[in-house]
């Protein structure tokens, strides 16, 4: 933050571009690294204590209480205390800590919304026609709360897209680095770069789950089809 | 495909002796222990006490469901006809009493397994919105370990037995009707053929036509496939359509009385019986009477080659100022007094069609609304398998006519 940018710099130096491909690669495969590891270790974890959550009711309240704590720590804070102790120390582990902790009060919550918002005929019906407990739960509840919980992994993944940058601070920041790399040398190129490419990298991500969603619930299209105004009538 | 379904019940995993009692006949299984008058379910001092209510939702009732019949369990919101029949397949499990299905006690039976020989289909009809029409209607199959070749040929049976359009199986259940829905419902309970099915008001979210519809639909798959079935129901005029016999439930679960349709309202055994049957139970006795049944008289009726004198003194014979026109047993149409003054004989005066005909299958309850809305005040009744809103059509054969003394006969008689 020492002088001010000249005019004479381009916000992209295409040249510094094209001799630090390798980076902006490895960049991206980090980020996307960290991304995918935070956000399926925290689905897993959020998906058994929702479970707990909708199994023993009254734990929903304790559980997510503990995960809006995590989710309210300042993450600088964070990585503080994680950095100074040892088994977690900079890189890997403390940023996993971070962003798993991150994502997991938008899981909970949305998983357990799914679940809840099965239809209680259907979980009626399927207890009437000799469900066990379990094979219901896998069978008819999740596939139906599926919408809600791919809604949770969207905004989990979207948030945690842009909180990787910030784990440049404990040393593993995919686009995070290049971004710091330019505040530290007043240089904006490797800003845009790794700015545009992390925007970039969450909206393609959001895009996939979109499309993933759009493949394993063709009955939800089919619902909305049907609560549309439609001109034709079904014949009863 | 009958062949098909006689074999299903082996290998429903329900253990109780019950041979199929569709139209495929008599299938694998020992036969039963007597007749046809055994109950095949019995509810024996069945009660109900929810945790911290005042008093119980069911209290001993007792009650036995003969084999093939439908017995409707009915009463004010609260009398716990819905808890009961949830005890049957223990989704609410009693505080005391049991539910003996074909002499075993329900308890005895791992719940899964107890459940899945019991049919059972409910309000909004609760189907799977994941999975479509065709695997819906498989569900217990599929739990049952069926081949898929079987599982393939008894959606499809059921498809037809449920008069469900073979396009609909690929669909989601989204995009059926409310009446379409329900009928899956009917053939997902049926799916593994079980000898019960409950059914937990099944009409009470669709509208009225499409109610009436899957009434008669219903009644017309009794007769194919003689379930055993209870139906909770708070609409009186579905069970005595539906039930052979109906049990009045008052608040607290309390067994106030319970008989065929006709017993009940006939003899209505308290006032609070009378009260839920309603201040029209001679009208609803009606339609449960049928045109066939009532004495049929004559009428004024002449052959189409009879002179005209003869067609008026048949005329003030009967007190009307028309007569039927017949050539043997055929129904030509009616003739008018007025109708005679310029012809030679009742041929010439072109006998014009009844628009409002019964038949001998028709309620007394339609009959009573022929003969109020009909300006001579009498129902013409036909033997007639195309008559319709329009009339009679030219096949139809004379039987006779009804009056409203003749209704009221049939009543009070």
């Amino acid at each position: 933050m020492t002088a001010p940018l000249t005019a004479a710099e381009p916000l992209v130096r295409w040249d510094w571009v094209r001799d630090h491909t390798d980076d902006i690669t490895a960049a991206f495969w980090e980020h996307l690294h960290l991304t995918a590891v935070a956000v399926a270790v925290g689905f897993a974890i959020s998906l058994v204590l929702a479970l707990v959550a909708v199994r023993w009711r009254w734990t929903y309240e304790p559980l997510a209480g503990i995960c809006s704590v995590l989710y309210a720590i300042p993450s600088l804070a964070l990585f503080g205390v994680l950095v100074a102790i040892p088994f977690f120390g900079l890189g890997f582990r403390t940023a996993m800590v971070a962003l798993v902790s991150y994502t997991l009060l938008i899981l909970l919550r949305n998983i357990v919304a799914g679940f809840d918002g099965v239809p209680a005929a259907a979980r009626e019906a399927a207890d009437a026609m000799g469900y066990e407990r379990w094979r219901r739960v896998l069978q008819v509840d999740l596939p139906l709360a599926v919408p809600a919980i791919v809604a949770g992994l969207r905004i989990a993944t979207v948030t945690t897209v842009g909180l990787v940058t910030v784990t440049a601070l404990v040393g593993k920041g995919g686009f995070g680095d290049l971004i710091n790399d330019g505040l530290s040398r007043d240089f904006p190129t490797p800003i845009v770069v790794g700015t545009v490419l992390s925007v970039a990298l969450a909206v393609a991500l959001d895009v996939a789950f979109v499309a993933l969603e759009w493949l394993i619930t063709p009955w939800a299209r089919a619902a909305r089809r049907a609560r549309a105004p439609a001109g034709a009538e079904v014949a009863p | 495909m009958t062949d098909h379904r006689a074999s299903a019940p082996a290998d429903v995993t329900l253990p109780v002796d019950v041979p199929p009692v569709d139209e495929a006949g008599p299938g694998p299984g020992p036969p039963p222990e007597d007749g046809g008058g055994e109950a095949a379910l019995r509810l024996d001092r069945l009660t109900k006490v929810y945790p911290g209510a005042p008093r119980p939702a069911v209290d001993a009732l007792d009650l036995a469901v003969p084999r093939g019949e439908l017995v409707a369990l009915v009463g004010p919101s609260g009398c716990g006809k819905t808890t009961t029949l949830k005890m049957i397949n223990r989704l609410v499990e009693p505080t005391s009493g049991t539910v003996w299905l074909d002499g075993v006690d329900v308890r005895s039976l791992p719940v899964h397994e107890l459940r899945r020989g019991i049919g059972y289909v409910i309000q909004q009809a609760g189907l799977f919105p994941h999975r479509k029409v065709r695997d819906n209607i498989a569900t217990v199959p599929r739990m049952l370990g069926w081949p898929r070749r079987r599982i393939d040929d008894r959606v499809h049976e059921l498809a037809e037995l449920l008069d469900l359009d073979p396009d609909l199986l690929d669909r989601y259940p989204a995009a059926l009707s409310g009446g379409q829905q329900q009928r899956v419902g009917v053939a997902r309970a049926l799916a593994a053929d079980p000898p019960v099915l409950l059914m937990d008001e099944p009409y009470s979210a669709v509208d009225p036509i499409v109610r009436a519809r899957l009434q008669d639909e219903l009644m017309a798959l009794q007769r194919r496939v003689h379930k055993t079935i209870v139906l909770v129901t708070h609409d009186i005029d579905e069970a005595i359509k539906l039930a052979d016999r109906i049990a009045v439930l008052n608040v607290g679960g309390v067994l106030e009385q319970v008989g065929s349709p006709e017993d009940l309202l006939r003899e209505p055994a308290n006032d609070f019986v009378a009260d839920f049957l309603g201040d029209d139970r001679g009208i609803k006795r009606l339609s449960l009477l049928r045109v066939g049944s009532a004495a049929l008289r004559r009428g004024p009726v002449v052959e189409a080659g009879a002179p005209v004198e003869e067609a008026r003194q048949v005329m003030a014979r009967e007190g009307t100022d028309w007569v039927a026109v017949c050539e043997g047993d055929r129904l030509r149409g009616w003739v008018g007094a007025d109708d005679l003054d310029r012809v030679s004989s009742v041929a010439a005066a072109e006998p014009r069609p009844f628009a409002a005909v019964v038949r001998a299958d028709t309620t007394l309850r339609s009959a009573l609304d022929v003969i109020v809305t009909s300006r001579s005040r009498v129902a013409v009744v036909v033997d007639d398998p195309h008559a319709g809103a329009a009339g009679a059509s030219p096949d139809a054969r004379y039987l006779g006519v009804l009056t409203l003394d003749d209704l009221a006969e049939g009543v009070t008689g």
